[in-house]
């Protein structure tokens, strides 16, 4: 059943995959990459469980937290230009 | 099925324009490394993959684009027959060099024989550390280690410096100190 799991996930990623590559706008690319990440969060804690090793959990946690992190950072790129450096910008 | 994923990715990336879809699919293929670490049981190591390739180095570029621009120039076509003829030469030659190289998990591989049995049967006595990969990097190679922080402290400073002496010289701020 793992393994099922494991198969439609991997499915699912070559989805994303496609549209991060097709995506018109840069807003499909952020959706795909964001949902890409808890693709694999969900892969990690799949191969965990299917690997007899159910502590893989935490790390499918800490991913979730990085991907979060960088879906954060590309919004804030878009909505200001800048990652909240005001000076360099006034600079310029 | 991963390193498909990998390949993929890579072609990707040389072939768009949007420097943002590029550091997007960058931070993917992190993700899909440290995949293939976890899958391979180095699960410090996807940590470390996935941390520094797929979060602080997708911010870092996201900062660089807000400095400069997001589009990327079109090269110029050098002639590229002699660069593939010695890529594909050293593909061939590495490849080559790893028929020599042991099995994945062969017992047998030097890496197992040399000093990694003495790790295993004596670093909780020696050292303490229940885990034996921070009782390598913080007693058997502490020195290693240190040099290691040195070089990253001095690279950080340096990267600090340059980026004061960049808001320095903007107009109003130096009235302000002068």
């Amino acid at each position: 059943m793992f393994t099922a799991a494991l198969f439609a996930v991997a499915v699912a990623m070559i989805l994303c995959l496609l549209r991060m590559l097709l995506g018109p706008t840069v807003y499909d690319r952020i959706l795909a990459l964001n949902s890409f990440g808890t693709k694999t969060v969900l892969t990690i804690a799949i191969a965990g469980f299917l690997m007899g090793r159910p502590d893989f959990l935490d790390i499918a946690l800490v991913y979730a937290l990085i991907n979060f992190i960088g879906t954060i950072a590309i919004l804030k790129f878009f909505e200001y230009g800048t990652l909240g450096d005001e000076s360099l910008e006034e600079s310029e | 099925m991963l390193l498909a994923f990998l390949v993929v990715i890579a072609f990707a990336v040389i072939h768009l324009r949007d420097l943002v879809a590029i550091i997007m699919l960058a931070g993917l293929y992190s993700l899909v490394t440290a995949i293939i670490f976890v899958v391979m049981d180095a699960v410090d190591v996807a940590f470390t993959e996935a941390a520094v390739g797929a979060g602080i180095s997708t911010v870092l570029m996201l900062a660089t684009l807000s400095l400069t621009g997001r589009l990327r120039r079109e090269p110029r076509r050098p002639r590229a027959l002699i660069p593939i003829i010695v890529v594909i030469l050293t593909g061939v030659t590495l490849i080559y060099g790893t028929f020599d190289m042991p099995h994945y998990g062969d017992p047998d591989a030097p890496v197992q024989q040399h000093v990694a049995p003495r790790y295993i049967n004596d670093s909780p006595n020696e050292v303490g550390v229940p885990n034996m990969v921070t009782s390598v990097l913080a007693s058997y190679r502490g020195f290693d280690t240190l040099g290691e922080v040195a070089v990253i402290f001095t690279a950080g400073i340096a990267v600090m410096v340059l980026l004061m002496n960049r808001r320095r010289r903007s107009p109003d701020e130096d009235k302000e100190q002068s």
